[in-house]
């Protein structure tokens, strides 16, 4: 299907050139000089490298040996699976219930992706006065449900021991609900167009062969939302190893003691408090790294066969 | 019996899709309703509705005050602005040319795009900044280079998502018309901006108001570059607030709302070009 319009090729120069000496200058270009920062000594933002690394590996010897990097991969991880499961898996519920309603479908879709629109930084604010130590929303309800244990002075006074919710028992629950909260509206809107891309004749079929409710879904829906699905899965592993914004904001440095540290926030503190600017690259490298591996296992394991 | 047990699982699916919902709005509810009330109660009471002496807009003038809200939408508005139209016109050419010419090279140029969707912004940033200081656009300390600084990385780290949804619905275009247009003595790029534009709306849409959305709240690239006062943008002010406010907890719920209230209007009145446009896009990919 080549049109006689485009036989002539001189004005694809125009639509082609400004995009990609964009994309080539400031995309390409600093990841492949990413990778040689690596192995180079770089003292500080924007300054030149001082050299090669004694041995050049330096860095990547280093990766192995930091314990604070392994904390890092070890949350990363726990956050990896949490979004697969959770994220993609409420999302998925919703969608497949929402697919099944007629009044109210354009609202759920509206305020499910409200998280979304909203910046990171607000939304980190935001659940630190929810998880507040000294009545925050939580521990507030916690309280009047009389869940917390509570001493009554002599005076009259009441002393209420709150929930610390960023201590070492519970700050993985307060670092990964927010993050995964985010994004279920995301996941949703994707696989609610991937339900309504399924052919109705399909399911008229299937009713005449006797299946409807859990079995229809179960025979019909999930087989040929399959490849949304892994889409989703994708995009799920190389969000999580993105994510930097929230738990910066709610955590910070690597609170608390050096225990909540993720890919992002450990980067961006090594190359900008610490001044580790080649060793942060080097951490940017093995996110790349991991991105790319997981998602490739991620297809191989769930993509269908072409004939589906 | 059968249209019984219709009721009660209708009734049990829009239970489930209410309580969700509540998680997605009850929050923000909670946090503009303690935004309006004395800055001591929130900590005691902050499920009432604020009203007779608890209510105040303290927290509003306090954040006004201590903070340079004006300025930093001002930047925000500029960088964000600039990025949205820079990001529609030149995803716009290249998805147009990607879709609609055959030539050598167009397989590599559409894996180099889907390869630049993996990149996560931290793996080139540090590059950028050294050549941008090299340049002398990053870490001058003029406010208008700085501006520069993040609007250029921030073109690149969208363009290809743009570019991916918008080849999707070019596609889609019947190529029919522009033949018509073609025979009626159209160029190329009268085409373009008379027939793809207009077919092709609603996607140009979605991908403005994500490109502005990402721009507007990305904090990473802000921190990176602006690092004087004059220049904080509103993702970066809120981020400083939270550090210095300690316990003056009205005062972060104010300035929540007041970075949150722009985009929530923005979103909800373009709500239905966002969940058209992406959807049609995202899924053939």
């Amino acid at each position: 299907m080549n049109s006689m319009i485009y036989k002539k090729k001189s004005p694809l120069l125009l639509f082609l050139v400004p995009a990609f000496a964009f994309l080539f200058v400031f995309l390409y270009y600093p990841f492949f000089q990413n990778i040689f920062n690596t192995f180079l000594k770089i003292g500080g933002l924007g300054r030149a490298p001082e050299g090669v690394n004694t041995p050049w590996y330096e860095n990547y010897q280093r990766l192995l040996e930091d314990p604070y990097m392994r904390v890092a991969m070890k949350n990363t991880l726990i956050l990896i699976i949490c979004t697969v499961v959770f994220q993609v898996g409420i999302a998925l519920i919703l969608a497949l219930l929402v697919d099944t309603i007629r009044v109210g479908a354009q609202f759920f879709r509206t305020v499910y992706f409200f998280p979304i629109v909203i910046s990171a930084t607000a939304l980190g604010l935001m659940f630190n006065l929810i998880f507040l130590y000294k009545g925050g929303m939580v521990n507030q309800m916690l309280l009047s449900l009389g869940k917390l244990p509570v001493e009554i002075k002599p005076s009259g006074k009441m002393i209420v021991q709150w929930l610390d919710w960023k201590d070492q028992a519970h700050f993985l629950f307060t670092m990964l609900l927010p993050v995964m909260w985010q994004y279920v509206g995301f996941y949703f809107v994707i696989l609610v167009t991937g339900l309504n891309n399924i052919p109705e004749d399909v399911y008229e079929a299937a009713a005449l062969d006797g299946a409807d409710g859990w079995k229809r879904t179960q025979f019909i829906t999930l087989p040929l939302l399959r490849n949304v699905l892994c889409t989703c899965l994708v995009l799920a592993i190389t969000g999580a190893l993105k994510v930097f914004d929230l738990p910066w904001v709610m955590f910070g440095a690597g609170m608390p003691e050096n225990r909540g540290w993720l890919t992002g926030t450990y980067m961006y503190d090594q190359t900008f408090n610490k001044m580790n600017v080649d060793y942060g690259s080097t951490i940017a490298v093995l996110i790349v790294v991991l991105g790319v591996v997981l998602s490739n296992i991620a297809n191989r394991v769930f993509r269908p066969s072409e004939d589906l | 019996m059968k249209y019984g047990q219709k009721r009660t699982s209708q009734a049990i699916t829009y239970g489930i899709l209410s309580l969700w919902a509540l998680t997605t709005i009850y929050p923000f509810f909670w946090v503009i309703l303690n935004s309006f009330r004395q800055k001591g109660l929130i900590m005691s009471d902050s499920f009432s509705l604020p009203v007779g002496e608890a209510f105040t807009w303290d927290n509003y003038v306090t954040a006004f005050h201590r903070a340079d809200f004006k300025n930093a939408y001002l930047n925000s508005f500029l960088i964000s602005g600039i990025v949205t139209f820079c990001v529609v016109v030149i995803a716009g050419l290249a998805a147009y040319g990607l879709v609609r010419y055959r030539f050598r090279g167009r397989g590599l140029l559409h894996s180099l795009i889907m390869a630049g969707m993996m990149f996560p912004v931290f793996s080139t940033i540090i590059p950028v900044f050294r050549m941008e200081a090299v340049l002398g656009i990053a870490g001058t300390g003029n406010r208008w280079l700085s501006l520069l600084a993040v609007v250029l990385p921030q073109i690149a780290g969208n363009l290809c998502f743009a570019i991916i949804i918008l080849m999707g619905f070019i596609q889609s275009v019947p190529i029919e018309l522009e033949e018509s247009a073609y025979l009626d003595g159209c160029s190329v790029f009268q085409i373009y901006f008379h027939i793809i534009i207009p077919a092709a709306k609603s996607s140009f849409a979605t991908v403005a108001i994500f490109a502005f959305l990402w721009s507007y709240n990305d904090l990473f690239t802000q921190s990176f570059f602006l690092r004087y006062p004059q220049e904080r943008a509103i993702t970066g002010l809120l981020n400083e607030i939270s550090s210095q406010a300690g316990v003056n907890y009205g005062l972060m719920a104010a300035s929540v709302v007041l970075v949150v209230i722009p985009v929530l209007v923005v979103y909800i009145c373009l709500q239905k070009h966002i969940i058209k446009g992406l959807t049609a896009g995202a899924v053939k990919g």
